[in-house]
């Protein structure tokens, strides 16, 4: 399907929730009144303006935001070429872009009259988000855990925990984070009545994509003003790390209508997307559907959702939110893959020139922004969604450098 | 006519309540699931609820989704369920079969070859519990010009509006899902059972099964009294995996709560 004007990013997606084939609705039937009951809700908070100054508010005092737009001369410098920006989404409360999104979703349970969250995480980065928010609104927490990403990410497990939330080991499939968005959703459709389930990425049934992207989008609003205010023009790249897609769309979307800007979304290659062991479905997957919508998948040929590998638990997913999927199809976003080995190497190339700690998700971003930028020139910029802080992962790098923590 | 309108016309001049059956196929190895099958129509199954294992079975509890994780161990694919579905109609003619599960498989094969090949194989109905009518469309169409029946779910919170729209799409029978949660879970409660199930005949002439959470004989019986069908599952995988170090009991077990259900289904 061609894209006629400009405009047309920002129409999508339509009623239904698609986004050209991809997205939708694919649900058993009683999630379909509670999705449209969450449809509804949404569409009028989002108008509201009380709903949106208290989001504000609460972005400002509670989140840290604006979060600062810093140029990495060192990184730049070594990289040589293009000017590389990176936008620091690590610097918000939690250390990561997910609170942006369950800071929205929760004032929204709270408006629906819920009393109970649920979520699911993989490296507990969402988890810890969500549980944040429980604890400062006063709700009962529930977090969705695959049991082998408990095992990796242990110090999350114990935050949420001490945040009130309860932690529910899942020991289906393969024990990690889509088996988490399968008990999420069953915990949901038995406990619709008071429960409000915080998706943590721009995947599952509509509304979800469109509410995420809605959420998170205050990065690019953001970054689009601190860049002409601090560099006197746009960027010439944008570039995102790509899990479930939340802090990429964030990035992307109030970027998508400047034509000049060329987009770069970055999956996790793993052991090299040759090994079929790794995360990167835009990359190397096919369209099926998984978790409510139409998307690119991991699968085999008989449409099984086969299992992932990625050094960063957070891009362990085997899916994609259905907009990246569009983005693709359309040619408006590109969408590259790197290797672990390459984001370790960025993650050291990062924290040893800048003084910054990236996570390992956000780490992949940056090993092809570097890359990108050293075939661009100094006048030009790459802009770099760093979204979350490394802390997380030092037992995951310490344990590949033999020390143990 | 379909088999299943077929079987349940055939159910209502005798005055009797189906009862569906419904084991994963391949579950615990691929090897059982046609004499399995025959087994079920003997003891009493009217219909055959075939299930089709997938990777991510989001809408079964743990008792279903074990069986989908034995099948898959097997390989047990969308095609093979298919294979066992012919391999049943040599033996058996009459009894409705009707494959339950998710979208993406079917997505993978395709929407007109996978009717054509359920057609062939001699499937009657489809479920796919994650394809609600909003999205059907072609689906629904390539279903239609082959003659298989799509089913479709309600549920508890489905309002005046989607049970009449459901109802249009649907074929074969509707399947009233008793209960908020996912397959195996808690007991329904009859009367709110009975209730929605007389909203759904306001919009439909279709036979309503009723399913999700009948465990024995006793609620079985009371279902019996509500719906055209009674839909059994997640207790007889429940016997599959009780028997799992001792794959001669398999059988045995399920005949022997499919025929104690059937016994008391007729009392009423
Ligand atoms: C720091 C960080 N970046 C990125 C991601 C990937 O998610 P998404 O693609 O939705 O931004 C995660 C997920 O846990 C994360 O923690």
């Amino acid at each position: 399907m061609p894209i006629s004007s400009r405009n047309d990013y920002h129409d999508l997606p339509d009623q239904g929730g698609h986004f050209g084939p991809y997205g939708g609705l694919f649900v058993a039937e009683t999630l379909m009144e509670p999705l449209a009951e969450l449809r509804a809700a949404y569409e009028r908070y989002m108008g509201d303006a009380d709903f949106l100054a208290e989001l504000d508010n609460d972005l400002a005092s509670y989140v840290g935001r604006p979060s600062p737009l810093y140029f990495a001369e060192r990184l730049s410098r070594e990289t040589g070429g293009a000017r590389i920006f990176l936008k620091r989404e690590d610097l918000n409360h939690t250390g990561a872009h997910k609170v942006n999104n369950t800071v929205g979703q929760a004032l929204l349970a709270k408006r629906m009259g819920k009393t109970r969250i649920i979520a699911e995480t993989g490296a507990g980065q969402h988890g810890v988000a969500t549980a944040t928010v429980a604890a400062r609104l006063g709700f009962e927490c529930v977090v969705y855990m695959g049991a082998v990403d408990i095992a990796r990410q242990e110090a999350n497990v114990y935050r949420m925990k001490l945040l009130g939330a309860k932690v529910v080991a899942v020991d289906s499939g393969s024990r990690t984070l889509k088996d988490a968005l399968n008990e999420a959703m069953r915990d949901w459709v038995t406990n619709i009545d008071n429960t409000f389930y915080i998706i943590g990425t721009v995947a599952g049934p509509h509304p979800y994509p469109v509410m995420v992207r809605d959420f998170q989008s205050v990065i690019g609003r953001e970054a689009r003003q601190q860049i002409f205010a601090q560099a006197g023009r746009g960027p010439d790249a944008l570039v995102a790390c790509v899990g479930g897609g939340s802090n990429a769309i964030g990035l992307f979307y109030p970027f998508l209508s400047d034509e000049g800007v060329g987009i770069y979304g970055v999956e996790a290659a793993g052991e090299g997307l040759a090994t079929g062991r790794h995360a990167a479905p835009l990359c190397a997957g096919k369209s099926g559907v998984l978790h409510g919508n139409r998307t690119y998948l991991m699968q085999d040929e008989n449409g099984q959702i086969i299992e992932t590998h990625s050094i960063s638990a957070g891009l362990d997913y085997p899916g994609v939110g259905p907009e990246h999927a569009w983005l693709k199809d359309t040619g408006r976003a590109s969408y590259v893959a790197v290797t672990d080995e390459e984001a370790l190497d960025a993650f050291h190339q990062l924290t040893r020139t800048e003084g910054i700690i990236p996570a390992l998700e956000s780490s992949h971003a940056i090993a092809f922004a570097t890359r990108l930028a050293a075939g661009m020139t100094p006048d030009q910029i790459v802009l770099v969604n760093l979204s979350g802080r490394g802390d997380k992962d030092m037992h995951t790098v310490a344990s590949l450098d033999g020390i143990k923590i | 006519m379909s088999r299943i309108s077929d079987c349940f016309r055939h159910l209502a001049a005798r005055h009797k309540t189906a009862l569906i059956g419904f084991i994963t196929a391949g579950d615990p190895e691929p090897g059982i699931t046609v004499p399995l099958m025959h087994a079920m129509a003997d003891a009493g199954a009217d219909i055959i609820e075939l299930g089709v294992p997938f990777s991510d079975p989001m809408a079964d509890g743990p008792v279903i989704q074990r069986a989908n994780e034995r099948a898959l161990r097997h390989g047990v694919s969308l095609r093979d369920v298919m294979d066992m579905v012919r391999e049943f109609r040599m033996g058996n003619q009459d009894t409705p079969v009707v494959l339950m599960g998710y979208l993406n498989p079917v997505e993978a094969l395709g929407y007109a070859a996978f009717a054509s090949q359920a057609k062939d194989s001699g499937v009657d109905g489809v479920i796919t519990v994650d394809m609600p009518p909003e999205e059907a469309g072609e689906y629904l169409t390539a279903m239609r010009s082959e003659g298989v029946d799509a089913i479709f779910l309600l549920a508890p919170t489905s309002g005046q509006q989607r049970i009449s729209g459901i109802c249009k799409a649907a074929s074969g029978f509707v399947y009233y899902v008793s209960l908020k949660g996912t397959t195996g879970a808690a007991t329904p409660v009859i009367g709110e059972v009975a209730a929605k199930v007389s909203e759904i005949r306001k919009h439909t002439n279709l036979p309503v099964g009723v399913g999700f959470g009948i465990k024995d004989p006793e609620s079985a019986q009371a279902m019996a009294q509500v719906g055209d069908a009674v839909i059994v599952g997640s207790v007889l995988v429940s016997k599959i995996e009780n028997s799992l170090d001792d794959p001669q009991a398999i059988t045995p077990a399920v005949v022997r709560i499919l025929s104690d259900m059937r016994s008391a289904m007729d009392l009423i």
